[in-house]
Protein backbone atom coordinates (compact mmCIF):
# COMPACT_ATOMS: atom_id res chain seq x y z
CA UNK A 1 0.00 0.00 0.00
CA UNK A 2 2.36 2.63 1.17
CA UNK A 3 4.59 1.48 -1.76
CA UNK A 4 1.69 2.13 -4.30
CA UNK A 5 1.24 5.92 -2.93
CA UNK A 6 4.65 6.50 -2.71
CA UNK A 7 5.25 4.96 -6.41
CA UNK A 8 4.85 8.08 -8.07
CA UNK A 9 8.35 9.71 -6.70
CA UNK A 10 10.10 7.12 -7.85
CA UNK A 11 9.95 8.29 -11.51
CA UNK A 12 11.89 11.59 -12.45
CA UNK A 13 9.12 12.90 -14.47
CA UNK A 14 6.67 13.29 -11.53
CA UNK A 15 8.96 14.68 -9.09
CA UNK A 16 9.63 17.18 -11.49
CA UNK A 17 5.78 17.29 -12.25
CA UNK A 18 5.52 17.89 -8.21
CA UNK A 19 8.45 20.64 -7.91
CA UNK A 20 6.54 22.58 -11.06
CA UNK A 21 3.03 21.94 -9.12
CA UNK A 22 4.53 23.21 -6.18
CA UNK A 23 5.58 26.71 -7.31
CA UNK A 24 2.99 27.21 -9.33
CA UNK A 25 0.45 26.61 -6.61
CA UNK A 26 1.97 28.72 -4.47
CA UNK A 27 2.44 31.88 -6.97
CA UNK A 28 -0.97 31.13 -8.52
CA UNK A 29 -2.33 31.13 -5.20
CA UNK A 30 -0.87 34.26 -3.79
CA UNK A 31 -1.26 36.60 -7.28
CA UNK A 32 -5.20 34.91 -7.18
CA UNK A 33 -5.57 36.99 -3.96
CA UNK A 34 -5.19 40.29 -6.22
CA UNK A 35 -7.73 38.85 -8.52
CA UNK A 36 -10.01 38.46 -6.59
CA UNK A 37 -9.84 41.42 -4.83
CA UNK A 38 -9.66 43.70 -8.18
CA UNK A 39 -12.03 41.74 -9.04
CA UNK A 40 -10.87 41.39 -12.62
CA UNK A 41 -11.23 37.40 -13.09
CA UNK A 42 -13.01 38.13 -16.54
CA UNK A 43 -10.49 40.65 -17.86
CA UNK A 44 -7.39 38.19 -16.92
CA UNK A 45 -9.73 35.06 -18.43
CA UNK A 46 -9.48 36.97 -21.73
CA UNK A 47 -6.01 37.64 -21.35
CA UNK A 48 -5.21 33.81 -20.53
CA UNK A 49 -6.65 32.60 -24.12
CA UNK A 50 -4.93 35.52 -25.86
CA UNK A 51 -1.46 33.66 -25.04
CA UNK A 52 -2.22 31.09 -27.51
CA UNK A 53 -2.42 32.95 -30.53
CA UNK A 54 0.76 34.65 -29.06
CA UNK A 55 2.22 31.20 -28.83
CA UNK A 56 1.62 29.75 -32.16
CA UNK A 57 2.87 33.01 -34.19
CA UNK A 58 6.53 32.72 -32.01
CA UNK A 59 6.80 29.30 -33.25
CA UNK A 60 5.96 29.84 -36.97
CA UNK A 61 8.40 32.80 -36.52
CA UNK A 62 10.69 31.31 -34.22
CA UNK A 63 10.68 27.56 -33.90
CA UNK A 64 9.69 25.82 -30.53
CA UNK A 65 12.44 27.21 -28.15
CA UNK A 66 11.65 27.81 -24.55
CA UNK A 67 11.81 31.54 -24.48
CA UNK A 68 10.46 31.94 -27.37
CA UNK A 69 6.74 30.60 -26.64
CA UNK A 70 7.18 32.88 -23.40
CA UNK A 71 8.10 35.84 -25.43
CA UNK A 72 5.31 35.46 -27.99
CA UNK A 73 2.34 34.25 -25.15
CA UNK A 74 3.41 37.80 -23.43
CA UNK A 75 3.23 39.45 -26.21
CA UNK A 76 0.24 38.41 -27.41
CA UNK A 77 -1.33 38.78 -23.99
CA UNK A 78 0.17 43.06 -24.01
CA UNK A 79 -1.07 43.50 -27.44
CA UNK A 80 -4.70 41.82 -26.91
CA UNK A 81 -4.65 44.08 -23.47
CA UNK A 82 -3.88 47.30 -24.75
CA UNK A 83 -5.53 46.75 -28.25
CA UNK A 84 -9.17 46.61 -26.19
CA UNK A 85 -7.87 49.94 -24.34
CA UNK A 86 -7.39 51.82 -27.64
CA UNK A 87 -11.08 50.29 -29.05
CA UNK A 88 -13.05 51.27 -26.13
CA UNK A 89 -11.42 54.43 -25.85
CA UNK A 90 -11.29 55.40 -29.54
CA UNK A 91 -15.34 54.12 -29.61
CA UNK A 92 -18.66 53.34 -28.21
CA UNK A 93 -17.90 50.18 -27.73
CA UNK A 94 -16.79 48.95 -23.77
CA UNK A 95 -13.49 47.06 -22.90
CA UNK A 96 -14.95 44.43 -21.99
CA UNK A 97 -16.59 43.77 -25.31
CA UNK A 98 -13.47 45.23 -27.30
CA UNK A 99 -11.73 42.29 -25.41
CA UNK A 100 -13.92 39.84 -25.82
CA UNK A 101 -13.96 40.44 -29.57
CA UNK A 102 -10.06 40.62 -29.72
CA UNK A 103 -9.33 37.32 -27.94
CA UNK A 104 -11.75 35.12 -29.59
CA UNK A 105 -10.66 36.52 -32.78
CA UNK A 106 -6.89 35.64 -31.93
CA UNK A 107 -7.44 32.90 -30.19
CA UNK A 108 -9.89 31.06 -33.45
CA UNK A 109 -6.55 32.41 -35.47
CA UNK A 110 -4.48 30.75 -32.86
CA UNK A 111 -6.08 27.18 -33.29
CA UNK A 112 -5.96 27.35 -36.99
CA UNK A 113 -1.98 28.13 -37.25
CA UNK A 114 -1.31 25.33 -34.61
CA UNK A 115 -2.90 22.56 -36.23
CA UNK A 116 -0.69 23.11 -39.84
CA UNK A 117 2.58 24.06 -37.41
CA UNK A 118 4.82 21.30 -37.16
CA UNK A 119 5.17 20.85 -33.40
CA UNK A 120 5.22 17.46 -31.39
CA UNK A 121 2.88 18.95 -28.83
CA UNK A 122 -1.08 17.80 -29.25
CA UNK A 123 -3.34 20.98 -29.34
CA UNK A 124 -4.93 19.08 -25.52
CA UNK A 125 -1.38 19.94 -24.35
CA UNK A 126 -1.88 23.48 -25.52
CA UNK A 127 -5.15 23.94 -24.18
CA UNK A 128 -5.27 21.63 -20.76
CA UNK A 129 -1.76 21.25 -20.10
CA UNK A 130 0.82 18.61 -19.63
CA UNK A 131 2.84 18.86 -16.13
CA UNK A 132 4.55 15.23 -16.83
CA UNK A 133 5.93 16.95 -20.19
CA UNK A 134 8.23 19.38 -17.88
CA UNK A 135 11.83 19.67 -18.81
CA UNK A 136 14.37 21.02 -16.60
CA UNK A 137 14.43 24.41 -18.19
CA UNK A 138 10.68 24.86 -17.83
CA UNK A 139 10.98 24.15 -14.01
CA UNK A 140 13.49 26.47 -14.18
CA UNK A 141 11.74 29.48 -16.00
CA UNK A 142 8.95 28.87 -13.40
CA UNK A 143 11.64 29.39 -10.28
CA UNK A 144 12.30 32.82 -11.67
CA UNK A 145 9.18 33.80 -12.51
CA UNK A 146 7.73 32.43 -9.22
CA UNK A 147 10.59 34.25 -7.18
CA UNK A 148 9.97 37.49 -9.14
CA UNK A 149 6.65 37.29 -9.21
CA UNK A 150 6.34 36.65 -5.46
CA UNK A 151 9.23 38.83 -4.78
CA UNK A 152 8.06 42.22 -6.25
CA UNK A 153 3.78 41.47 -4.83
CA UNK A 154 5.19 41.10 -1.26
CA UNK A 155 6.99 43.98 -1.51
CA UNK A 156 4.80 46.46 -3.00
CA UNK A 157 1.82 45.00 -0.62
CA UNK A 158 1.15 47.91 0.56
CA UNK A 159 0.86 50.08 -2.13
CA UNK A 160 -0.83 47.36 -3.93
CA UNK A 161 -3.65 46.75 -1.60
CA UNK A 162 -4.11 51.14 -1.31
CA UNK A 163 -4.76 51.34 -4.57
CA UNK A 164 -7.02 48.13 -5.20
CA UNK A 165 -9.36 49.26 -1.79
CA UNK A 166 -9.67 52.75 -3.24
CA UNK A 167 -7.53 54.25 -6.01
CA UNK A 168 -8.19 57.85 -5.77
CA UNK A 169 -7.79 58.12 -2.03
CA UNK A 170 -4.50 56.21 -2.97
CA UNK A 171 -3.38 58.70 -5.42
CA UNK A 172 -4.05 61.65 -3.12
CA UNK A 173 -1.31 59.87 -0.83
CA UNK A 174 1.65 59.67 -3.16
CA UNK A 175 0.91 56.24 -4.34
CA UNK A 176 1.61 55.96 -8.02
CA UNK A 177 -1.78 54.23 -9.12
CA UNK A 178 -1.68 53.97 -12.84
CA UNK A 179 2.05 52.68 -12.67
CA UNK A 180 0.93 49.70 -10.12
CA UNK A 181 -2.03 49.04 -12.05
CA UNK A 182 -0.04 48.21 -15.48
CA UNK A 183 2.80 46.62 -13.12
CA UNK A 184 -0.31 44.10 -11.26
CA UNK A 185 -1.44 43.41 -14.71
CA UNK A 186 2.09 42.60 -16.23
CA UNK A 187 3.18 40.10 -13.44
CA UNK A 188 -0.60 38.73 -14.00
CA UNK A 189 0.20 37.76 -17.12
CA UNK A 190 3.36 36.72 -16.64
CA UNK A 191 1.90 33.99 -13.68
CA UNK A 192 -0.72 32.49 -16.15
CA UNK A 193 2.37 32.10 -18.66
CA UNK A 194 4.20 30.19 -16.16
CA UNK A 195 1.29 28.18 -15.66
CA UNK A 196 0.61 26.93 -19.30
CA UNK A 197 2.74 24.06 -19.91
CA UNK A 198 0.87 22.77 -16.66
CA UNK A 199 -2.50 23.44 -17.16
CA UNK A 200 -2.73 25.35 -20.06
CA UNK A 201 -4.34 28.28 -21.57
CA UNK A 202 -8.04 27.03 -21.06
CA UNK A 203 -7.43 26.22 -17.38
CA UNK A 204 -4.72 28.75 -16.30
CA UNK A 205 -7.38 31.44 -15.37
CA UNK A 206 -8.87 28.32 -12.54
CA UNK A 207 -5.72 28.38 -10.68
CA UNK A 208 -5.27 32.17 -10.73
CA UNK A 209 -8.55 32.85 -9.13
CA UNK A 210 -10.00 29.84 -7.29
CA UNK A 211 -7.52 29.76 -4.59
CA UNK A 212 -7.49 33.09 -2.91
CA UNK A 213 -11.29 33.20 -3.61
CA UNK A 214 -11.84 29.98 -1.49
CA UNK A 215 -9.79 31.70 1.37
CA UNK A 216 -11.95 34.81 0.85
CA UNK A 217 -14.95 32.18 2.10
CA UNK A 218 -12.99 31.58 5.35
CA UNK A 219 -11.33 34.86 6.59
CA UNK A 220 -11.59 38.68 6.84
CA UNK A 221 -7.52 39.28 7.34
CA UNK A 222 -5.90 40.18 3.87
CA UNK A 223 -2.74 38.21 5.09
CA UNK A 224 -4.21 35.25 5.36
CA UNK A 225 -6.37 35.62 2.12
CA UNK A 226 -2.78 35.98 0.30
CA UNK A 227 -0.69 33.25 2.21
CA UNK A 228 -3.46 30.88 2.88
CA UNK A 229 -4.20 31.27 -0.88
CA UNK A 230 -0.90 30.75 -1.82
CA UNK A 231 -0.71 27.55 0.64
CA UNK A 232 -4.02 26.27 -0.60
CA UNK A 233 -2.63 26.25 -4.07
CA UNK A 234 0.70 24.88 -3.73
CA UNK A 235 -1.44 21.76 -1.74
CA UNK A 236 -3.94 21.10 -4.33
CA UNK A 237 -1.88 21.34 -7.10
CA UNK A 238 0.94 18.95 -5.54
CA UNK A 239 -1.88 16.58 -4.54
CA UNK A 240 -3.74 16.45 -7.99
CA UNK A 241 -0.48 15.31 -9.23
CA UNK A 242 -0.64 12.24 -6.93
CA UNK A 243 -4.55 11.81 -7.22
CA UNK A 244 -3.78 11.63 -10.96
CA UNK A 245 -1.17 9.34 -10.82
CA UNK A 246 -2.69 7.18 -8.61
CA UNK A 247 -6.30 7.27 -10.46
CA UNK A 248 -5.13 7.50 -13.80
CA UNK A 249 -6.14 10.93 -14.41
CA UNK A 250 -5.06 13.82 -16.23
CA UNK A 251 -3.03 15.85 -13.74
CA UNK A 252 -3.66 19.86 -15.12
CA UNK A 253 -7.75 18.89 -15.24
CA UNK A 254 -7.35 17.20 -11.81
CA UNK A 255 -5.35 20.60 -9.77
CA UNK A 256 -8.60 22.51 -11.35
CA UNK A 257 -10.83 19.80 -10.57
CA UNK A 258 -9.25 19.80 -6.86
CA UNK A 259 -9.58 23.78 -6.65
CA UNK A 260 -13.42 23.69 -7.26
CA UNK A 261 -14.09 20.75 -5.17
CA UNK A 262 -12.62 22.44 -2.33
CA UNK A 263 -13.89 26.12 -2.98
CA UNK A 264 -17.16 24.56 -2.85
CA UNK A 265 -16.72 22.90 0.41
CA UNK A 266 -15.86 26.13 1.15
CA UNK A 267 -18.75 27.43 -0.35
CA UNK A 268 -21.26 25.45 1.50
CA UNK A 269 -19.83 24.50 5.01
CA UNK A 270 -17.33 27.83 5.98
CA UNK A 271 -18.77 29.27 9.48
CA UNK A 272 -19.11 32.82 8.31
CA UNK A 273 -19.51 33.07 4.85
CA UNK A 274 -21.10 29.35 4.19
CA UNK A 275 -24.16 28.86 2.35
CA UNK A 276 -25.44 26.86 5.01
CA UNK A 277 -24.85 29.26 7.71
CA UNK A 278 -26.62 32.02 5.43
CA UNK A 279 -29.79 29.73 5.24
CA UNK A 280 -29.65 28.78 9.31
CA UNK A 281 -29.27 32.11 10.13
CA UNK A 282 -32.30 33.25 7.69
CA UNK A 283 -34.30 30.02 9.39
CA UNK A 284 -33.67 31.54 12.54
CA UNK A 285 -34.73 35.24 11.75
CA UNK A 286 -38.06 33.53 9.78
CA UNK A 287 -38.90 31.91 13.21
CA UNK A 288 -38.24 34.87 15.37
CA UNK A 289 -40.93 36.60 13.03
CA UNK A 290 -43.24 34.20 13.15
CA UNK A 291 -42.69 33.65 16.80
CA UNK A 292 -43.71 36.75 17.13
CA UNK A 293 -46.90 37.52 15.05
CA UNK A 294 -47.93 34.36 16.82
CA UNK A 295 -47.48 35.95 20.04
CA UNK B 1 6.64 63.12 20.77
CA UNK B 2 7.39 65.68 18.35
CA UNK B 3 6.36 68.89 18.76
CA UNK B 4 3.16 69.65 17.47
CA UNK B 5 3.39 71.57 14.14
CA UNK B 6 0.69 68.99 12.00
CA UNK B 7 -1.76 69.19 15.36
CA UNK B 8 -3.71 72.43 13.52
CA UNK B 9 -2.55 75.47 11.36
CA UNK B 10 -2.71 77.48 14.34
CA UNK B 11 0.68 76.25 15.17
CA UNK B 12 2.20 77.57 12.47
CA UNK B 13 3.42 80.80 12.11
CA UNK B 14 1.43 81.78 8.90
CA UNK B 15 -2.40 81.27 7.59
CA UNK B 16 -3.04 78.89 5.18
CA UNK B 17 -5.05 80.17 2.33
CA UNK B 18 -6.63 78.01 -0.29
CA UNK B 19 -6.85 80.24 -3.84
CA UNK B 20 -8.70 78.64 -6.44
CA UNK B 21 -8.06 81.16 -9.69
CA UNK B 22 -10.31 80.44 -12.62
CA UNK B 23 -10.54 76.47 -13.62
CA UNK B 24 -11.60 75.23 -16.08
CA UNK B 25 -12.25 71.21 -15.94
CA UNK B 26 -13.44 69.47 -19.05
CA UNK B 27 -14.02 65.57 -19.74
CA UNK B 28 -14.01 65.00 -23.27
CA UNK B 29 -17.20 66.76 -24.25
CA UNK B 30 -18.61 67.73 -20.70
CA UNK B 31 -17.45 71.38 -19.90
CA UNK B 32 -17.86 70.38 -16.00
CA UNK B 33 -16.65 73.42 -14.67
CA UNK B 34 -16.15 76.61 -16.17
CA UNK B 35 -14.29 80.10 -14.62
CA UNK B 36 -14.30 78.95 -10.87
CA UNK B 37 -12.41 81.12 -8.61
CA UNK B 38 -12.62 81.11 -4.62
CA UNK B 39 -10.38 81.93 -1.78
CA UNK B 40 -11.13 80.55 1.83
CA UNK B 41 -8.40 79.83 4.47
CA UNK B 42 -7.76 77.73 7.64
CA UNK B 43 -10.41 77.67 10.02
CA UNK B 44 -12.97 78.23 7.90
CA UNK B 45 -15.67 75.24 6.94
CA UNK B 46 -16.90 75.73 3.37
CA UNK B 47 -19.43 74.35 1.96
CA UNK B 48 -20.06 73.58 -1.85
CA UNK B 49 -24.02 73.86 -3.01
CA UNK B 50 -25.40 73.20 -6.22
CA UNK B 51 -27.75 70.79 -8.11
CA UNK B 52 -26.67 67.68 -9.63
CA UNK B 53 -23.82 68.09 -11.90
CA UNK B 54 -23.04 71.31 -10.85
CA UNK B 55 -19.48 69.98 -10.41
CA UNK B 56 -19.19 69.92 -6.77
CA UNK B 57 -16.82 66.32 -6.75
CA UNK B 58 -15.37 67.51 -9.55
CA UNK B 59 -14.17 70.93 -8.16
CA UNK B 60 -12.75 68.54 -5.09
CA UNK B 61 -11.23 66.43 -7.37
CA UNK B 62 -9.33 68.91 -9.01
CA UNK B 63 -8.29 70.22 -5.25
CA UNK B 64 -7.23 67.53 -4.42
CA UNK B 65 -5.15 67.02 -7.40
CA UNK B 66 -7.33 63.95 -9.05
CA UNK B 67 -8.73 66.26 -11.85
CA UNK B 68 -6.12 67.98 -14.32
CA UNK B 69 -7.37 71.58 -14.83
CA UNK B 70 -7.83 73.09 -17.96
CA UNK B 71 -7.29 76.31 -17.30
CA UNK B 72 -6.34 78.84 -14.03
CA UNK B 73 -4.84 77.61 -11.44
CA UNK B 74 -5.04 76.43 -7.39
CA UNK B 75 -2.64 77.29 -4.76
CA UNK B 76 -2.28 76.18 -1.34
CA UNK B 77 -0.30 78.18 0.66
CA UNK B 78 0.92 79.97 -1.98
CA UNK B 79 2.31 77.13 -4.65
CA UNK B 80 0.29 75.27 -7.00
CA UNK B 81 -1.18 71.68 -5.77
CA UNK B 82 0.53 68.86 -7.67
CA UNK B 83 -0.84 65.46 -8.08
CA UNK B 84 -1.09 65.31 -4.16
CA UNK B 85 -0.15 66.71 -1.23
CA UNK B 86 0.11 64.81 2.38
CA UNK B 87 -1.25 68.15 3.81
CA UNK B 88 -4.50 67.81 1.47
CA UNK B 89 -6.74 64.91 2.42
CA UNK B 90 -9.74 63.80 0.30
CA UNK B 91 -12.42 61.94 1.71
CA UNK B 92 -14.13 60.18 -0.85
CA UNK B 93 -18.64 59.87 -0.99
CA UNK B 94 -19.22 56.31 0.90
CA UNK B 95 -20.93 54.70 -1.63
CA UNK B 96 -17.99 54.80 -3.91
CA UNK B 97 -15.71 52.34 -1.44
CA UNK B 98 -16.20 48.96 -1.41
CA UNK B 99 -16.64 48.08 2.21
CA UNK B 100 -16.57 44.01 1.71
CA UNK B 101 -12.93 44.74 1.16
CA UNK B 102 -10.98 42.62 3.99
CA UNK B 103 -9.53 45.14 5.96
CA UNK B 104 -9.70 46.75 9.76
CA UNK B 105 -10.51 50.10 10.88
CA UNK B 106 -7.11 50.22 12.07
CA UNK B 107 -5.81 49.30 8.61
CA UNK B 108 -7.64 52.23 6.48
CA UNK B 109 -6.69 54.76 9.47
CA UNK B 110 -3.10 53.22 8.93
CA UNK B 111 -3.64 54.16 5.17
CA UNK B 112 -2.64 57.70 6.19
CA UNK B 113 0.85 57.18 7.42
CA UNK B 114 1.60 55.91 3.81
CA UNK B 115 3.40 59.20 2.87
CA UNK B 116 5.50 58.90 6.12
CA UNK B 117 6.32 54.99 6.06
CA UNK B 118 6.30 54.57 1.88
CA UNK B 119 6.23 51.56 -0.04
CA UNK B 120 7.63 49.01 2.29
CA UNK B 121 9.25 50.32 5.18
CA UNK B 122 7.28 49.15 8.45
CA UNK B 123 5.13 51.43 10.59
CA UNK B 124 7.63 53.02 13.32
CA UNK B 125 6.28 54.14 16.41
CA UNK B 126 5.53 57.68 15.82
CA UNK B 127 3.29 55.75 13.25
CA UNK B 128 1.20 53.71 15.37
CA UNK B 129 1.01 56.84 17.94
CA UNK B 130 -0.76 59.02 14.95
CA UNK B 131 -2.77 56.52 14.07
CA UNK B 132 -4.06 55.94 17.88
CA UNK B 133 -4.43 59.58 18.23
CA UNK B 134 -6.64 59.86 15.48
CA UNK B 135 -8.70 56.64 16.45
CA UNK B 136 -9.11 58.11 19.53
CA UNK B 137 -9.85 61.88 18.16
CA UNK B 138 -12.57 60.13 16.05
CA UNK B 139 -14.23 57.89 19.21
CA UNK B 140 -12.84 54.63 16.90
CA UNK B 141 -10.86 53.16 19.74
CA UNK B 142 -13.30 50.45 20.17
CA UNK B 143 -13.41 49.49 16.40
CA UNK B 144 -9.97 49.57 15.70
CA UNK B 145 -9.98 45.63 14.83
CA UNK B 146 -13.07 45.53 13.60
CA UNK B 147 -13.73 44.85 9.55
CA UNK B 148 -14.66 47.82 8.05
CA UNK B 149 -17.88 45.51 6.39
CA UNK B 150 -19.21 45.62 10.32
CA UNK B 151 -19.79 49.52 10.65
CA UNK B 152 -22.97 51.75 10.60
CA UNK B 153 -22.56 54.74 8.12
CA UNK B 154 -21.66 56.95 10.71
CA UNK B 155 -19.08 55.37 11.89
CA UNK B 156 -17.50 54.57 8.44
CA UNK B 157 -17.75 58.24 7.93
CA UNK B 158 -15.62 58.54 10.90
CA UNK B 159 -12.84 55.97 9.63
CA UNK B 160 -12.19 58.55 6.60
CA UNK B 161 -11.75 61.27 9.14
CA UNK B 162 -9.23 59.28 11.01
CA UNK B 163 -7.14 58.25 7.90
CA UNK B 164 -7.50 61.86 7.34
CA UNK B 165 -6.55 62.56 11.10
CA UNK B 166 -3.65 60.43 10.94
CA UNK B 167 -2.34 61.79 7.75
CA UNK B 168 -1.97 65.26 9.60
CA UNK B 169 -3.70 66.58 6.48
CA UNK B 170 -4.52 70.63 7.47
CA UNK B 171 -6.99 70.80 4.58
CA UNK B 172 -9.92 68.53 4.64
CA UNK B 173 -11.78 67.75 0.74
CA UNK B 174 -15.28 66.10 1.30
CA UNK B 175 -17.71 64.60 -0.89
CA UNK B 176 -21.49 64.33 0.40
CA UNK B 177 -20.45 63.34 4.27
CA UNK B 178 -23.49 63.56 5.10
CA UNK B 179 -25.10 61.61 2.42
CA UNK B 180 -27.04 58.83 3.84
CA UNK B 181 -26.21 59.17 7.61
CA UNK B 182 -29.25 58.97 10.06
CA UNK B 183 -29.98 61.94 12.18
CA UNK B 184 -27.98 61.26 15.17
CA UNK B 185 -24.73 60.27 13.21
CA UNK B 186 -25.54 63.79 11.38
CA UNK B 187 -25.30 65.83 14.66
CA UNK B 188 -22.37 63.89 15.38
CA UNK B 189 -20.21 64.52 12.45
CA UNK B 190 -21.41 68.15 12.29
CA UNK B 191 -20.00 68.63 15.59
CA UNK B 192 -16.84 66.78 14.11
CA UNK B 193 -16.26 69.40 11.47
CA UNK B 194 -17.16 72.22 13.49
CA UNK B 195 -14.35 70.83 15.56
CA UNK B 196 -11.19 70.42 12.95
CA UNK B 197 -12.51 74.27 11.68
CA UNK B 198 -11.89 75.58 15.24
CA UNK B 199 -8.88 73.77 16.12
CA UNK B 200 -7.72 75.55 12.82
CA UNK B 201 -7.91 73.36 9.60
CA UNK B 202 -9.95 73.99 6.50
CA UNK B 203 -13.00 71.96 5.79
CA UNK B 204 -14.51 71.39 2.35
CA UNK B 205 -17.34 69.87 1.86
CA UNK B 206 -20.31 68.75 -0.34
CA UNK B 207 -23.54 69.19 0.87
CA UNK B 208 -26.87 68.74 -0.18
CA UNK B 209 -29.29 69.28 2.66
CA UNK B 210 -29.72 73.01 2.14
CA UNK B 211 -31.30 73.08 5.76
CA UNK B 212 -28.70 72.38 7.55
CA UNK B 213 -25.73 74.71 6.09
CA UNK B 214 -26.26 77.79 8.43
CA UNK B 215 -25.65 75.47 11.77
CA UNK B 216 -22.53 73.75 10.15
CA UNK B 217 -20.90 75.84 7.24
CA UNK B 218 -18.93 79.67 8.11
CA UNK B 219 -18.84 80.01 3.94
CA UNK B 220 -20.61 78.66 1.22
CA UNK B 221 -19.88 78.22 -2.29
CA UNK B 222 -22.73 78.23 -4.62
CA UNK B 223 -22.11 76.44 -7.91
CA UNK B 224 -23.52 75.12 -11.06
CA UNK B 225 -20.55 75.00 -13.67
CA UNK B 226 -19.48 78.70 -12.53
CA UNK B 227 -19.62 80.29 -9.35
CA UNK B 228 -22.91 81.35 -8.30
CA UNK B 229 -21.92 83.50 -5.25
CA UNK B 230 -19.20 82.48 -2.52
CA UNK B 231 -18.97 84.35 0.93
CA UNK B 232 -19.99 84.15 4.71
CA UNK B 233 -23.20 82.22 4.96
CA UNK B 234 -25.10 85.08 5.88
CA UNK B 235 -23.92 86.85 2.68
CA UNK B 236 -24.23 84.38 0.42
CA UNK B 237 -26.98 81.80 1.36
CA UNK B 238 -29.83 84.00 0.26
CA UNK B 239 -33.43 83.19 -1.80
CA UNK B 240 -32.26 85.40 -4.78
CA UNK B 241 -28.70 83.25 -4.91
CA UNK B 242 -30.34 79.19 -4.42
CA UNK B 243 -32.97 80.64 -7.28
CA UNK B 244 -30.14 81.18 -9.51
CA UNK B 245 -28.11 77.46 -8.70
CA UNK B 246 -31.59 75.35 -8.42
CA UNK B 247 -34.15 77.30 -11.05
CA UNK B 248 -36.35 78.24 -8.28
CA UNK B 249 -35.89 77.73 -4.31
CA UNK B 250 -39.03 75.57 -4.30
CA UNK B 251 -37.57 72.99 -7.24
CA UNK B 252 -34.61 73.04 -5.23
CA UNK B 253 -35.97 72.27 -2.19
CA UNK B 254 -37.71 69.38 -3.59
CA UNK B 255 -34.85 68.04 -5.71
CA UNK B 256 -32.95 68.13 -1.98
CA UNK B 257 -35.70 65.96 -0.28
Amino acid sequence: MIDWLLEPLRHEFNQRALLAALLIGLTNGYASAFVVLKKSALKVGSLSHALLPGIAVAILVAGLQDWSAFLGALFAALLIGLGSLAVSRGSRIDQDSALAILYTAAFSGGIILLRRLEVSQEMDEWLFGNIMGMRDGDLWTNFWISFGALGILTALHRPLLMTLFDAEVAATLGVPVRFLNYLLLAILIVVLISSLQAVGCMLALGLLVTPAATVYLLTDSTNTLFWGGSLLGGIAATSAVFIGWWLNLEQGPTIVLLLGAIFLLAFLFSPKYGLIRHLLTKTANTTIDETRKTQ
Amino acid sequence: MTHETHDSCDHCDHHHELVVENIDVRYRAVHALEDVSFSTSCGSCVALIGPNGAGKSTLLKAIAGLMPIGAGRILWRGTSVGKWSREIAYLPQREDVDWKFPITVRGVVRMGRYPNAGWWRPFSKADGAAVDKALEAMGLMDLENRQISELSGGQQQRVFLARALAQEAHAFLLDEPFAGLDRTSKATLAALLRDLASEGRLVVASHHDLDTVKDIYDEVLLLKRKRIAFGAVSEVFTEAHLNTAFGSLADGRKEVA
